[in-house]
């Protein structure tokens, strides 16, 4: 024993932390165990405070501001600033210092404000009292000064203070409940268990005489897992070792429910508490608009630093002649005479590069972040997105995403509670083939047309009926419900009124719930847990109690539940459910073909199946289950693979009962929803734990598959059948065929009718495929699969693991075109796919809030995921992308000029504009049209994108910010900037242009270009600008209207505070002038023309879809009186799936195409109102599978 | 109760990278606002630039344009302006001397005069400029290079000039007024224009030295400093003349209106020139009468003082006379590219219309017909 411990220690030192996986020994109420027992290494534990503020007082200023200056931007412009701090620069640093001290503090404050509040949450929290036993008495400790080790005394509705492990309850059994809603958002209560040998305690006298330890693993961040093991010691015995599970384990943030108060042993204190371990930081999400502007900026980064080394260059070279360098009339200073050369040089580059600085603008990243701040707003404030039944509407909890709402490609979404509505109905049972109903829904409208339906009435024989009654048990049985008495109970409420009690039954499966509810519709009501009694009222009736011995619980691995039960006779009985998979391969007897055949027609119809099977035990057997399952549960190390073992040596052997069906409604518009998607070009991949025939039947329903969708089947039944190699180059030959005629096929004009996929793949073969190479084939495989998938529209894949699911999406993320995927779940069990998805989203579902609180937009149903995406992801993307590259184009027309007049200025970093221009363009000038533009534009209203989804296809794969595009703007930022320098250049040129013979100077003629700028520029926009709002007149002609009245007041003082009045009067003085007008309104109209050319030319030439609709929408408009349905006009979408090019503009050939497709074929009519939501019927259910190939 | 508020706070400050609106607990349960701004529903204007839209935009800049720049081309064209470069490069040029051996110190000026001939008469008042070429008045250490509060009058600045004006700030210890480069490198040429009479006299023709600066500056921007006597050169003492000038400040001029700081060839020089080839206002020749033309054709001769040099920077020197229109000096630019965008836009409005006509009206009819 000492030599393992000091062994122990020897590693401990010696390995150092990482390896340190080691456990931890609590002393319960710090009492030493006795002497001779095992030598522990004290441990030092933190207290009990949590800090999660990240500043102090002291550290603020520094700390936030190395924070703020790590990003890449901030320190840009901190570099541009200094730079202009220390050398003789054009500017003054004003004119960089102001905006980024401006944007440095409203940072700072905004972070110290958060900070602030999150100390103060703190200190409520560290100093809220607890109440500690402590020799026998109660004593009240602020929260901050618990330790670990020390015993609480918690209270009911009270918080736990810190991870405990739970002694004793006020109730009998040694049960307490507990919600964690403030820690994964599920409301419901849940039963946590006081170890076995103290619960009898009841006092705190009691409780003090406890002397044991606790054995625990290191804390980890996993809520749900936990291993350790108590030893209690009586007398001087061996110690009572008790295996220790998350059931013992009070989470620090959980409260008290429904039971009076609660001792426990505080573990995990302060920092290392589960909760604080939590609360991580995502991993950041970038949206694509985000990674093409960090690549604009880099190209403009060069730009910037090529322009600055040209121009030193050119210096130099221009002044190799001394009297150029200095002449006469332009001396320098002795100081600067006498500065080495090459000090010289770089301070001129430096110079240039400040000159030249504002093409990167500070005021870029702050309209973006506005715009993503204001611009989620929309979507919260969204009426059509609010739930009413809920009382919620969308969230937002990353505005870093908007635009990539706009992006998507690829949706994957969960099943349950996402497409269907989780809210389950007990539909039928089958025992032994006999199909019962319960009658409640005999009348309902679901009484399909199936044969061999037996009612209840028509019961089977005698030995029948046995059967029927231990099936009808087995369900009450085996379960984890609990029922509630109370009404007044913030948990899900599933209230029965029962005559006598009104008591309603709590589960964290619906299912369960379900089934429950069925069994008492059906004559057999569970009626409560008592003393580790289930009790039953039977249709005689009669209570009868089981003891419940042993429970083996549900996971999503096994895919089942078990229950070991002895009845009041004394039989032992061991009940299974769960899903078909799981329990047919370990039956042995029963009617299980009869049975199979009701599952599997059942699962066609798209219900939730679960088949239930019984084993009677011997005493001798349920001695070694005890055995098995204790030595598992005690096991320190690999628990859960001991555990797994035991209970797949315990499952097996069974007899089948029967099978249960519970349907789960399609959520309201589920159907019209995917159908929008498919439309707007994205491939809708459903990820579920279902098994295949309840999926597909889903995804038919949901419209997913249609009748002329080909499957494609890539499932464990098939691959039994042929290797997995062989099924995936065959799937692989019938797709590619297809597509390549189908690319044949565009062209002759006939495609319209072609074959669409569907793809079912189940988890099995999923990880099959996915296995890593063993050799390199295997490489292949994945290849194959993705080759696949990107040619089928829709995709299923069953038998779904969380973690698989995150794989799949994990997997299309790193395929070679990287598309953007979109993941939507309801449950726990999509959260690791939420976090790996581009885009996660999450259902406001009935499985607690898990997922709603893991994703970046929450939204109450299914249905809204389609304006999500169709209406407001194609607005935010669209004005994201004008926003970006208008930015650009500005700051070209802004600074281009003034590196033109470095060649007419001696390369002396002359600037062209004032200091108040060049500090103020960015900032107030024209800021505030594009950001409003950037909040508010619709190119095409609402409706429209709703009604037709195809125009979402206009914008896919980041589009509007391809280089093409962004070389477009910044050639037409280059062209403005040279019609703005050399108009104005012609117009100086060697003469005057007032009618009083008077000169003008530099200063004028930065202003004339600096005028023709601002009104270029803000009328670019406006031209852009398709939705105007009385605020976008406002602020469009306000702003220019404030440069104006800027201008007049900045030039009408001589101002006390400035060194020099080089504007005074001269924006007058301009203005006087007749043909400076003339020369503005020229040179305005010639920049804007070639983009209006372009605009018009290639809308009348070759229209994109989205100008067609908007073409269209105006005719429609203008022509309101006569109904004149407008036909979809973008049948063009098939050459973009042929083509595979770019689909914004397609080449005059298949233009030639289109029209020919206008008159053939008409889609559906895009303004008739004719087209409402398609239906949901219930025929969708009886579509068959088309297992072809 | 306090840590459960607590861990939504705690976690609202983790995902404070990105805080998104509504995040919190008050915006759960409430309902949007149903108004127009919110659910993004106001009214609003939807134009589309199409062909047919901005047809007629394009005939009316055309229509517009092409008679506007017609009227300037031919303004610009009536103007007359008489340009005589007297730098003196050319061994035969009358100032080739003169530009040859110049010395800022030198006592007695050297004179050149240049003969020259108008060959129709100046009507109304003429513009009198002397232009520079390849000077850089723009060069960023020349702009900077001058102190406006003491041009302004400023009694701290005329006796501590900014350091802007290094190295023209001071000068053996006193404080140059007025300080800097700019005003150091005034225009010291002087020129005078005879009419040479058909019988053989010479007439001096009357040069107005006012006038020529904005007025703004010569009474606001341009002040003399005001000292205890009347008398410029006492509020000037204690300051010394620019390196390269001859008088002091206050000597500039007789007249009292005209000197010192608000002397008008110095306000007129203090106006840096946007580019390296300019001119600037010198005098002005007033209309005599209505009877004769105020330059009548024949010969002059212009009668340069040469103290100015520029060919150590390959610079030149020009005296234009000019007549001045509404629209300024003699410029063709702004009259030919009118007509050019004119024309332009009005052969884009027929190309368009064309275009409209086959495409548009084409997919437009399709549209609703089909």
């Amino acid at each position: 024993m000492d030599f393992s411990a000091l062994r122990n220690l020897i590693s401990r030192y010696c390995t150092g932390e990482e390896n340190w996986v080691d456990s931890r020994t609590v002393y319960i109420g710090h009492r030493e165990p006795p002497p001779g027992t095992e030598a522990y290494i004290p441990q030092r534990f933190p207290d009990n405070r949590i800090v999660s503020s990240k500043y102090t007082f002291w550290n603020f200023v520094p700390k936030n501001l190395f924070e703020q200056f790590r990003r890449v931007a901030n320190f840009y412009f901190l570099i541009i600033f200094l730079v202009q701090l220390i050398i003789d620069t054009p500017t003054s640093p004003v004119t960089s210092g102001l905006p980024l001290f401006f944007v440095i503090t409203v940072t700072a404050i905004k972070q110290g404000y958060e900070d602030w509040l999150r100390h103060k949450a703190d200190n409520a929290v560290n100093q809220c009292p607890v109440h500690i036993i402590q020799h026998g008495k109660v004593v009240r400790k602020q929260s901050r000064k618990l330790r670990v080790g020390d015993v609480v005394l918690v209270k009911e509705d009270e918080t736990f203070p810190s991870d405990l492990i739970l002694l004793s309850t006020s109730r009998d059994d040694g049960t307490c409940f507990v919600t964690t809603a403030s820690l994964d958002g599920e409301s419901s209560h849940k039963t946590y268990y006081a170890v076995q040998d103290t619960k009898s305690f009841n006092t705190e006298k009691e409780v003090d005489m406890l002397r044991a330890t606790i054995e625990c693993e290191q804390p980890q961040p996993d809520l749900y897992k936990f291993v350790g093991r108590i030893n209690i010691y009586q007398d001087r015995d061996e110690p009572i070792a008790r295996p220790l599970g998350s059931e013992n384990l009070l989470l620090r943030g959980a409260t008290l429910k429904n039971t009076e108060f609660v001792y426990a042993v505080a573990i995990y204190t302060g920092m290392e508490s589960k909760m604080a371990l939590n609360y991580q930081s995502k991993s950041q999400k970038r949206s694509a608009v985000e990674k093409s502007m960090n690549a604009f900026l880099v190209v403009y980064l060069c730009i910037l630093i090529s322009k600055a080394l040209i121009n030193t260059t050119l210096k130099y070279v221009w002044q190799s002649n001394p009297n150029r360098d200095e002449p006469w009339y332009n001396g320098k200073t002795d100081h600067e005479r006498q500065r080495h050369v090459m000090i010289r040089a770089f301070t001129d580059f430096l110079a240039f590069m400040v000159l030249f600085n504002y093409i990167i603008p500070v005021s870029m990243y702050v309209t973006v972040e506005m715009q993503k701040f204001l611009g989620s707003y929309f979507i919260t404030w969204d009426d059509e997105m609010f739930d009413e039944e809920l009382g919620e509407g969308a969230l937002v909890n990353t505005s870093d995403l908007n635009e990539e709402l706009g992006q998507v490609e690829y949706v994957f979404t969960d099943k349950t509670g996402t497409l269907t509505e989780n809210n389950m109905e007990f539909i039928e049972c089958c025992v032994d083939g006999h199909v019962y109903v319960p009658h409640a829904i005999c009348n309902g409208q679901i009484l399909s047309g199936s044969s061999g339906i037996d009612m209840i009435d028509s019961s089977p024989g005698p030995d029948g009926k046995e059967r029927e009654e231990l099936f009808f048990r087995a369900l009450c049985l085996c379960h984890t419900v609990q029922v509630k008495e109370e009404e007044t109970v913030d948990g899900i409420k599933r209230g029965i009124h029962q005559g006598k009690a009104t008591s309603f039954y709590i589960s964290s499966s619906p299912d369960e719930v379900a089934l429950v509810e069925g069994m008492k519709r059906l004559g057999f009501t569970y009626l409560r847990l008592k003393d580790n009694h289930m009790e039953i009222l039977n249709r005689e009736d009669e209570v009868e109690r089981f003891e419940l011995l042993e429970v083996l619980n549900f996971d999503s691995v096994r895919r089942r539940m078990s229950v070991i039960v002895r009845s009041s006779s004394g039989h032992l009985y061991l009940f299974c459910k769960g899903a078909d998979s799981s329990i047919f391969p370990r039956v042995i007897s029963g009617k299980v073909d009869r049975v199979r055949a009701r599952v599997e027609h059942n699962a066609v119809e798209g219900l939730r199946t679960l088949c239930v099977a019984y084993k009677a035990l011997s005493q001798e057997e349920y001695h070694n289950m005890c055995q098995l399952l204790d030595s598992a549960k005690l096991a320190l190390q690999d628990r859960d693979r001991k555990l797994a073992e035991a209970y797949d040596l315990i499952e097996r052997d069974l007899v089948l009962l029967g099978a249960t069906a519970v349907e789960d409604r399609l959520q309201e518009k589920a159907a019209d929803t995917i159908e929008s998607l498919h439309k707007a070009g994205m491939k809708v991949w459903v990820l579920t734990g279902d098994k295949m025939e309840t999926a597909a039947a889903t995804c038919y329903a949901s419209k997913l598959f249609r009748r002329s969708t080909q499957i494609l089947e890539l499932t464990t039944k098939r691959t039994e059948e042929q290797s997995l190699h062989d099924v995936l180059f065959e799937l692989g030959r019938t797709v590619l065929r297809q597509h390549d005629s189908l690319t044949h096929d565009t062209f002759s004009g006939l495609s319209s009718e072609f074959q669409d996929y569907g793809l079912i793949i189940d988890g099995a073969t999923l990880s099959a495929v996915m296995k890593p190479a063993q050799d390199d084939s295997s490489g292949n495989y994945r290849e194959i699969f993705l080759e696949i998938c990107r040619n089928c529209s829709a995709v299923l894949c069953c038998r779904m693991a969380p973690l698989q699911k995150a794989q799949i999406v994990k997997l299309i993320k790193a395929s070679k075109e990287h598309p953007i995927t979109l993941a939507v779940g309801d449950g726990a069990n999509d959260v690791s796919m939420i976090l790996e998805a581009h885009v996660g989203i999450g259902i406001m579902g009935k499985e607690g809030r898990q997922a709603a609180r893991n994703s970046d937009y929450a939204i109450p149903k299914f249905k809204h995921l389609k304006k999500m995406l169709l209406v407001h992801g194609h607005y935010y993307y669209i004005r994201i992308a004008e926003l970006v590259q208008y930015f650009f184009y500005k700051n070209v027309c802004f600074i281009f000029p003034q590196f033109l007049y470095q060649f007419f200025c001696g390369f002396s970093q002359q600037p062209l504009y004032d200091t108040a221009y060049l500090t103020l363009y960015n900032i107030s000038f024209t800021s505030l049209p594009i950001l409003l533009y950037s909040l508010i534009e619709q190119h095409i209203s609402m409706d429209i994108l709703k009604r037709d989804p195809s125009l979402y296809r206009d914008i896919a794969k980041n589009c509007l910010l391809r280089w093409r595009i962004f070389i477009y703007w910044t050639f037409l930022g280059l062209f403005d900037s040279m019609v703005f320098f050399f108009g104005a250049y012609f117009l100086f040129d060697n003469t005057t242009f007032t009618s009083n013979g008077q000169i003008f100077g530099n200063w004028t003629f930065g202003t004339l270009v600096f005028t023709v700028l601002v009104f270029t520029v803000t009328l670019k926009l406006a031209l852009d600008t398709h939705y105007w709002t009385w605020i976008n007149h406002f602020v469009v002609w306000g702003s220019l209207l404030f440069y104006v009245v800027f201008s007049l007041l900045w030039g009408g003082v001589i101002w006390p505070f400035l060194n020099y009045q080089r504007m005074y009067y001269v924006f007058v003085q301009m203005l006087s002038s007749g043909p400076a007008w003339l020369g503005i309104g020229l040179l305005v109209i010639i920049s804007l023309l070639p983009d209006v050319l372009k605009k018009v030319l290639c809308r009348a030439l070759w229209p994109t879809s989205t100008e067609r609709i908007q073409n269209a929408q105006k005719l429609y408009q203008s022509h309101r009186s006569e109904f004149t349905p407008l036909p979809l006009l973008n049948s063009s979408r098939l050459d973009f799936e042929a083509h595979n090019v770019n689909p914004r503009r397609s080449g005059h050939r298949s233009k030639e195409l289109m029209y020919t497709h206008w008159r053939g074929s008409i889609g559906y009519c895009t303004f008739s109102s004719t087209l409402g939501p398609p239906g949901i019927g219930r025929m969708h259910r009886l579509v068959g599978l088309e297992t072809s190939v | 109760m306090m840590a459960s508020s607590y861990s939504t706070k705690e976690e609202d400050g983790h995902q404070s990278g990105a805080p998104g609106p509504g995040g919190g607990v008050n915006a759960k349960s409430r309902k949007p606002d149903n108004t127009a701004f919110k659910q993004q529903r106001l009214p609003a204007w939807q134009p589309i630039l199409t062909a047919g839209t901005v047809l007629p935009a394009f005939f009316i800049i055309g229509l517009l344009f092409i008679p506007i720049g017609i009227g300037l081309y031919v303004t610009s064209n009536n103007i007359k302006e008489y340009e005589i470069d007297y730098t003196g490069v050319d061994m035969s040029s009358p100032c080739f001397n003169c530009s040859q051996n110049y010395s800022w110190n030198s006592t007695k000026p050297c004179r050149c005069s240049v003969s020259f001939s108008l060959d129709q008469p100046f009507e109304s008042n003429v513009f009198m400029y002397y232009g520079l070429s390849n000077y850089y008045q723009n060069h960023r250490r020349y702009v900077k290079s001058r102190d406006d509060s003491q041009l302004n009058g400023n009694l701290n600045a005329l006796k501590d000039p900014s350091k802007e004006c290094e190295p023209y700030r001071m000068n053996d210890g006193l404080p140059i007024a007025p300080c800097g480069a700019i005003a150091n490198s005034l225009f010291n040429d002087t020129l005078e224009l005879y009419y040479n009479d058909p019988n053989g006299t010479k007439t001096l023709i009357k040069l107005v030295k006012t006038g020529i600066a904005w007025w703004t500056d010569k009474h606001v921007k341009f002040r003399n400093p005001v000292g205890d006597g009347s008398n410029l050169s006492a509020v000037f003492q204690g300051t010394t003349k620019p390196v390269n000038w001859q008088k002091y400040v206050y000597q500039l001029d007789s007249d009292p209106d005209n000197n010192g700081f608000i002397n008008e060839d110095l306000i007129v020089w203090m106006r840096t020139a946007a580019l390296p080839t300019f001119r600037k206002l010198y005098r002005i020749i007033e209309k005599q009468g209505d009877a004769t033309p105020t330059l009548p054709r024949g010969n002059y001769t212009l009668l340069v003082t040469y103290n100015y040099p520029v060919r150590s920077f390959e610079g030149r020197k020009r005296m234009i006379l000019s007549t001045i229109s509404w629209m300024g000096g003699k410029n063709p630019f702004l009259g030919i590219a009118y007509i050019t965008v004119g024309s332009v836009c009005f052969f884009l409005g027929v190309v368009l219309l064309i275009i409209h006509h086959k495409y548009g009206s084409r997919s437009n009819n399709a549209d609703i017909s089909s």
